[in-house]
């Protein structure tokens, strides 16, 4: 093995920014910021921290490509364009933060915040278990922490406990399985262990690995039977962490999973042409992607709370994303990207949302949206773009998601395009409860009482490149599929 | 040629006009809106001067959207889009003219009002099945507000359903050609590409295709079981919506099963050609006996668009260019009339007197208070029953002579319901305008005798007769239309699908 520790060095500046971003957070708030009010002291946190995801999203951009150290590392076209998301999103959700309730310690939240960032970052560039275990164990770690940060509040206490028990017993999971894959095919790195796998053909002993690695992903994707946590963390976790959670560890837990099911564990996967081939995750994936989209566009049909639908529109998400997965062997990782990257820049809108209400009042229940349009046109005119492009309106990109991606699994074929048609189908049932959030935003009259809404002029540049972007992308989606 | 796609961006750009001008003040917006829906109404018929009809689709934008799947900014028109391009830029107009008495947020209302004109543009202009979905789908989302927001009578209700109605026909539409696409292997949406794509997949498969995206688009064209959405969506609309939604938004579902469904599979149609033709018959006469029933006058003039949009059905679904022909006028004339019914109802009638139940209009001696909107309503009904010199009469005939010949007992059935839309359209005119009032006896003879309405503005008596016009013109010569729209039918796609299915 030749070690070329330069080459590494290169590799990971983006993560160095980052690590480098959150002790100088910690550290500036320690000494410099000390006597400072706390919101000074979140503002000069956030803007530290903004400087080093954007230095880090330079050192992404100019980063080398290929394999680095000896494969470990790869930087192909998802590991850069997934690295560029997690990024751009982590941005965003430092534009939430900043217009949401001020935690109460807001160094810390900063610094947890951007060492999530760092550990999906590098998921999304591992190409090797080990490393890959240990890059999603440092984000899960520090988004259980941001889960859990408003320790005043019982909810966000009980998410963050639900989150980090559901999220260790995944990762339990997660390694055993990797032991199991390690013990099988000899080896840790991805190429290896695809040619060992191909050797050997799927053998019972794989397929319980596999099991146990589908578990990890379908709770890191919040899919159903795995989709329990998300309700809980969406409604109790502080918004910001909530934003991030739902957007850029989604976007990095599928890079993250694509890349260990196809390049990885690709000849196990069972026939893709036809329903119940040949043992594989294939069909394992199909059953938890059914299962997702009935679950989450039906259980969203009976919330009252706004954050708990979005959770439940996160799990019908997943739903369709997990096609983009199972067609991702055939079709590439571009459809499943774009999905997930806009799908992220809606989510995170829609939080900023929330998280702009909840300053001047309450934002729980989806008549709290009441009169939106009377009270700040800004935010209703965002909120419109999130929802309708969740909601897959054209020319949002939320709608061309769902093109490629549905394009994509029909072209596969087998129960890929079955779970296609099936998904379109439910579409139309999640229009209703899009329209729903419209409706109490848009058409109807603010409750008694209620004042303008207030946007910090950070967060209001957060939500209209969040809306611009979605619009941009839905007009020229050439700039996110050209770069695969 | 190429003034045509300018009306949509014409449009797009009245709307984040109007939506400026409309926080300065509503009158602004409205003149705003009046000014770029004039306009693109005014290019539509500068086009229409120049358009030299022929049987193939005139490209006017031909680039690429999206490289990776094939997919094309392709605009392009014939004698049938320019057609319906008029009328939709006809009806734009008069419903902002009937929508002149919009006060509360009326920059949201008239922005919403053209992006939903800028939309039907779209679908009009499109020679790719994708480009042609986009433009379907940017047109739903503003109906639901346009209702919720503006509309009357149970307005949550009648957006809502509407809404799912379409956006569910639309999932239709989008699964069947992303399945043609996808399981023929198409490179691109392109009309010629999905018919080749199409003819390589099992019969079986193209039976189910046919269905999804003719079934799809028929929902929003009233289809008879599917068209429920229809009486209570243009109930609940404000007028100016309603005349757009029943004027043109039907005609989109229309258009589509013309241009999408029927060149795509023969096969699936040949196959589906009795059921849609039995579908639109029932709808055509049901609708006309549910409409000779109803209690309140809109209501009336709800079910009988989806009498008459069977018609349209019909036409497309005998499938022989005389049939087809008059489908495409059908069209033309009924997004006029319509338009003009529901303004009369909704604008004329029912902002002045407050009530649009028959038994209460009854009472009032409308045609002495309201003699001008009696006059339009008349010469509307006239028009919608089919009489000769309005422009319904060579529509219905030209379908009725189509179909009769793809087969008899259809046509028979269809003039049934001309009678029906006879009978519901002279009860409506008699309860409405031509009530007998209570003698005024004792106590309550002076309160009705008092009544007074503000008279019909100059903004409704220009949109009447614009609309009037409109009618009356095709009425006597119908030839403007047929002559462009008659070539258009000797393309060689839609030639396959007008063999009546025999490839």
């Amino acid at each position: 093995m030749t070690a070329d520790y330069l080459g590494l060095a290169s590799a990971l500046r983006p993560e160095a920014c980052l690590v480098l971003g959150a002790l100088a957070v910690l550290g500036l708030d320690l000494s410099v910021w000390r006597r400072r009010g706390a919101g000074e002291r979140l503002g000069c946190a956030l803007a530290v921290g903004g400087l080093a995801v954007i230095l880090a999203g330079v050192q992404a951009w100019m980063g080398p490509r290929g394999p680095v150290f000896d494969g470990v590392l790869i930087l192909d076209p998802l590991a850069r364009a997934t690295r560029g998301a997690v990024v751009g999103l982590t941005l965003l959700a430092l534009g939430v933060a900043h217009g949401a309730k001020a935690p109460r310690q807001p160094a810390e939240y900063v610094a947890v915040m951007l060492a999530a960032a760092a550990g999906l970052t590098l998921m999304a560039a591992s190409q090797q278990l080990l490393l890959g275990f240990l890059a999603l164990e440092l984000a899960s770690l520090s988004l259980y922490v941001l889960a859990g940060f408003d320790r005043a509040r019982p909810e966000a206490a009980e998410a963050a406990l639900k989150y980090f028990l559901f999220g260790t017993m995944a990762a339990a999971f997660l390694l055993f399985g990797f032991s199991l894959v390690y013990g099988l095919t000899g080896s840790i790195g991805l190429p290896e262990i695809a040619a060992q796998v191909g050797r050997l053909g799927a053998s019972p002993l794989l397929l319980v690995a596999i099991v146990m690695i589908l578990v990890a992903f379908g709770f890191k994707a919040a899919a159903a039977p795995f989709h329990l946590w998300a309700p809980d963390v969406y409604q109790g976790a502080p918004t910001p962490s909530a934003a991030l959670i739902a957007s850029a560890s989604k976007v990095a837990g599928f890079a993250f999973f694509a890349r260990l099911l196809w390049p990885g564990l690709g000849a196990a996967a069972g026939a893709t042409r036809s329903f119940g081939g040949g043992p594989g995750w294939l069909p394992a994936v199909a059953g938890v992607a059914a299962g997702s989209l009935l679950l989450g566009n039906l259980a969203a049909l009976a919330q009252s709370s706004l954050r708990r639908l979005l959770a439940y529109s996160a799990i019908a998400h997943s739903g369709a994303l997990l096609l983009g997965v199972m067609a991702a062997g055939q079709a590439g990782y571009a459809p499943l990207f774009y999905y997930v990257s806009t799908y992220g820049l809606a989510t995170v809108g829609a939080f900023g949302v929330i998280a702009a209400l909840e300053r001047e009042g309450r934002c729980e229940e989806i008549a709290d949206l009441a009169g939106l349009h009377r009270r700040s046109p800004l935010l209703a005119g965002c909120l419109a773009v999130f929802v309708l492009s969740l909601a897959g309106i054209p020319p949002l990109a939320g709608f061309f998601g769902k093109l490629f991606v549905f394009a994509a699994a029909l072209r596969t074929g087998g129960p890929a395009a079955a779970l296609a048609v099936l998904a379109i189908a439910l579409s139309a049932v999640a229009l209703y409860y899009y329209l729903a959030v419209l409706k109490q935003a848009l058409v109807a009259a603010p409750a008694a009482g209620a004042r303008p809404v207030a946007v910090s002029r950070v967060l209001a540049l957060t939500l209209l490149a969040a809306a611009g972007l979605i619009v941009w992308l839905g007009l020229d989606p050439s700039v996110l599929l050209g770069r695969f | 040629m190429s003034l045509l796609p300018w009306t949509i961006l014409l449009s797009l750009a009245g709307a984040v006009l109007a939506l400026a001008a409309g926080r300065r003040s509503a009158r602004a917006a409205r003149w705003t809106a009046l000014a770029t829906a004039a306009g693109s109404w005014g290019l539509t018929l500068a086009a229409a001067t120049r358009f030299v009809p022929g049987p193939r689709l005139q490209t006017l934008v031909d680039l690429p959207w999206i490289p990776s799947l094939g997919i094309r900014c392709h605009l392009a028109v014939d004698g049938i889009s320019l057609t319906l391009l008029v009328l939709t830029g006809l009806a734009a107009t008069a419903g902002i003219l009937f929508s002149w008495n919009i006060t509360e947020r009326a920059g949201e209302f008239f922005a919403l009002f053209l992006i939903l004109v800028a939309g039907v543009y779209g679908v009009f202009l499109s020679a790719d099945a994708l480009l042609l979905f986009v433009f379907y789908e940017i047109a739903i989302v503003p109906k639901y507000f346009l209702i919720a927001i503006w509309g009357s009578t149970n307005r949550g209700y009648g957006a809502m359903k509407l809404a799912l109605y379409s956006f569910a026909g639309s999932a239709l539409v989008l699964a069947g050609l992303l399945w043609v696409y996808a399981a023929g292997g198409a490179p691109g949406f392109g009309w010629a590409e999905l018919a080749r794509a199409a003819a390589i997949l099992p019969r079986e498969q193209q039976i189910v295709v046919f269905a999804f995206v003719f079934f799809g688009f028929a929902t929003l064209a009233g289809i008879f079981p599917l068209h429920t959405w229809a009486p209570t969506g243009h109930v609940a609309a404000p007028t100016g919506a309603s005349m757009l939604l029943a004027g043109v938004v039907m005609k989109l579902g229309a258009y589509g099963c013309l241009r999408v469904a029927l060149p795509l599979s023969p096969i699936g149609f040949a196959f589906w050609q009795p059921t849609i033709a039995w579908l639109a018959v029932i709808g055509i006469v049901y609708a006309g006996l549910v409409a000779l029933v109803q209690q309140d006058l809109k209501f009336v003039i709800g079910y009988s668009s989806v009498s008459h949009m069977g018609f349209v059905l019909l036409g497309l679904a005998a499938a022989n260019p005389q049939a087809v022909s008059g489908a495409v006028l059908q069209m033309f004339s009924h997004g006029v009339i319509a338009g003009l019914l529901f303004a009369v109802v909704g604008r004329m009638v029912y902002d002045r007197t407050h009530t649009r139940r028959l038994s209460e209009l009854e009472a009032l001696p409308l045609r002495r208070l309201l003699p001008f909107a009696a006059a339009v309503f008349v010469i509307a009904g006239i028009a919608s029953m089919g009489l000769p010199g309005f422009s319904g009469f060579p529509a219905e005939l030209t379908i009725l002579v189509g179909s009769w010949r793809a087969g008899p007992i259809w046509a028979a059935v269809a003039a049934l319901g001309v009678l029906v839309a006879a009978a519901f359209t002279l009860r409506a005119i008699q309860l409405a305008f031509f009530g007998s009032p209570p003698a005024p006896a004792g106590s309550a003879g002076p309160a009705a005798a008092v009544v007074q309405f503000e008279p019909i503005t100059v903004a409704e008596k220009t949109g009447a007769l614009l609309l009037v016009g409109a009618t009356v013109l095709v009425g006597l010569k119908p030839d403007l239309l047929l002559n462009w729209i008659n070539p258009a039918l000797q393309s060689p796609l839609l030639q396959a699908a007008l063999r009546g299915g025999r490839p």
